[in-house]
């Protein structure tokens, strides 16, 4: 059973400069990396012979629009079935820049996830064979979990935020 | 004397048409997306050369209903509606999910008494939901009587439901530290009556199905997925444990108590349709063996958390306790103090691992809210499955995988 600190050791190890900010947040390894390591990060989890994270679960986006620079935080939920431990791993996104590569060659699920954060976020995942969206339809022309875009209609006036939400 | 129709149709033939020349055309089918056999609103178009299925497209969305927008302006009590409609073939397991996100994201450690509760009703709710995939597959091959006769017993699932939270599909059970109420002594009868009728019903209906010839020609290598493959399409849950990969999260992360208990985790071979029945009706006899456990174990004591500031107080106490008032009213107003942090969590669903991306800044509703749905995920390897087989394969290898449309599009 590895430890949380011994899996961080041997990712610093390997990418040194290229992953930082790491934490456990309820007992799961948490660490940042650039848009450049992200696929060579996963490659190497994932081919490497005593982590063995061999399972993507999720791949989701959140939006800080107070952040700048770091306006779009693309999140990977890994997991390691064979040594039975998660890690999450961001990479941070500027607005202006909403690129990212895909991960599809390395996990067949990544497709859908990653058309769902296009649809949701507008998060470009270069070299996606076919990247549609897939909830919302295609006449859309907004990505709606963006913070900018309110639930409700703005104009109504009986709805105080600070009574029924943010 | 067939071949001399045939002369005959020859003969007759204008001298100048020639033989008839059959054009390799492919034929493009609408499969839904509202179709009997897709148990929910998605489609899929097929590419079909003759009878032979060449490649195939799903679109979904048809009911996105924008679950995770509405959960940023909800409070944390007030989600657990939402998670009700996504596998609403196994809410409680999805409202369990979230409370026990919930609760991490807090620190409320819950007592054993509401633990084992809750894994009652997630075991009841894994039983509805197998008995609703598993009698749909029969009914998808054209045996009724099994689908019928099964459904005696998911509806009496359904009363317990209505005896502990009052509501069957939709059911919105538990709360965010515990339970809402202890068990009945009407639902501690019909648990235990379900238990002792249910291995008969169970087994009759594995009599009808398991070495049924007809049965078997229809699913027994239909839609096999290789371990390798399944395991890279994100599957979970019962569709990967029929490819032989015996991933439980019960097991790999035990929550809610279920490292108490003892099963087994049945694995398939081939995970091919057969498989994925087999799993799912080995996993009813482990259910209910996990529930005679918990039954015969279930400890005294208290059925939620001495966590006043989150668990909605008890009526009677709001009406004459001033400070249950006061957290009365700051919970259902939603003025509860969440810590900043970030949460993942994941419960064994009925269909694969569920699992709660729950991001707080500390306000009064979630500032971001992912919900990682299994059937979304592996979904997607519908059309490589299907690849090759017959129309009626593809319609089988849809009902067997379990894709539950609320929760495929969220």
């Amino acid at each position: 059973m590895l430890t949380n600190e011994e899996v961080a050791q041997i990712i610093i190890n390997q990418f040194g400069e290229a992953v930082s900010d790491f934490d456990d947040p309820y007992d799961l390894l948490t660490f940042s990396t650039s848009r450049e390591q992200i696929i060579p990060l996963i490659t190497f989890l994932k081919a490497h012979p005593t982590l063995q994270v061999g399972f993507l679960t999720d791949i989701t986006a959140i939006h800080y629009p107070d952040s700048v620079g770091k306006e779009f935080c693309v999140v990977y939920h890994l997991h390691s079935l064979t040594n039975n431990f998660r890690l999450r791993t961001k990479v941070y996104l500027s607005v202006d820049d909403i690129h990212i590569p895909t991960a599809i060659p390395l996990f067949a699920s990544a497709n859908w996830m990653e058309r769902e954060t296009f649809d949701l976020f507008g998060v470009i995942f270069d070299g996606h064979p076919d990247l549609r969206r897939i909830l919302n339809m295609e006449e859309m022309d907004y990505h709606p979990m963006r913070k900018e875009y309110p639930l409700e209609d703005g104009t109504r006036e009986d709805k105080i935020d600070s009574l029924f939400g943010r | 004397m067939v071949s001399e129709e045939l002369n005959i149709t020859k003969k007759n033939l204008p001298a100048e048409q020639g033989p008839v020349q059959y054009v390799n055309e492919l034929t493009t089918l609408n499969l839904g997306p509202t179709h009997p056999a897709t148990h929910g609103i998605f489609q899929n178009i097929l590419q079909m050369d003759g009878e032979k299925i060449v490649s195939g497209e799903q679109t979904i969305g048809y009911i996105h209903r924008a679950f995770e927008k509405i959960a940023e302006r909800r409070p944390f009590y007030q989600i657990t509606t939402l998670t009700d409609r996504m596998n609403y073939c196994s809410s409680p397991i999805n409202n369990m999910g979230w409370h026990m996100t919930v609760e991490k994201l807090l620190g409320i450690e819950i007592p054993k008494r509401a633990q084992y509760i809750r894994v009652i009703l997630m075991e009841l709710a894994r039983m509805a939901d197998h008995l609703i995939c598993n009698g749909i597959l029969g009914v998808d091959t054209g045996a009724f009587t099994g689908f019928l006769y099964i459904y005696q017993e998911r509806e009496n699932i359904y009363e317990i439901y209505e005896e502990i939270c009052g509501a069957r599909l939709t059911t919105n059970m538990g709360r965010i530290g515990g339970m809402e109420r202890d068990l009945s002594p009407t639902a501690i009868r019909k648990i235990n009556e379900l238990l002792d009728r249910f291995p008969k019903v169970l087994t009759e209906f594995e009599n009808l199905f398991n070495r049924n010839r007809i049965f078997m020609d229809r699913v027994v290598n239909v839609g096999g997925i290789s371990a390798e493959r399944a395991l890279s399409y994100g599957f979970t849950g019962p569709n990967l444990r029929a490819a032989g990969v015996d991933y439980d999260v019960r097991v790999m992360n035990p929550y809610s108590s279920y490292q108490d208990f003892e099963f087994d985790i049945p694995v398939g071979q081939s995970g091919d349709t057969y498989d994925r029945f087999m799993v799912r009706n080995e996993e009813m006899w482990q259910s209910m063996r996990i529930i005679r456990q918990a039954m015969n174990n279930l400890p005294e004591g208290a059925y939620y958390a001495d966590a006043p500031q989150y668990y909605l107080p008890p009526k009677q106490e709001v009406y004459k306790n001033m400070e249950a008032l006061i957290y009365h009213f700051k919970i259902v107003m939603g003025e509860i103090d969440a810590p900043v942090g970030e949460v993942y969590h994941a419960v064994e669903g009925g269909n694969g691992e569920l699992g709660f991306y729950l991001i707080s800044d500390g306000g009064r509703a979630p500032y971001r809210l992912h919900f990682r749905r299994p059937c979304f995920i592996y979904y997607q390897a519908y059309p490589e499955m299907c690849k090759g087989l017959t129309l009626s394969d593809a319609i089988v290898i849809m009902s067997s995988m379990n894709v539950i449309a609320g929760e495929l599009d969220a």
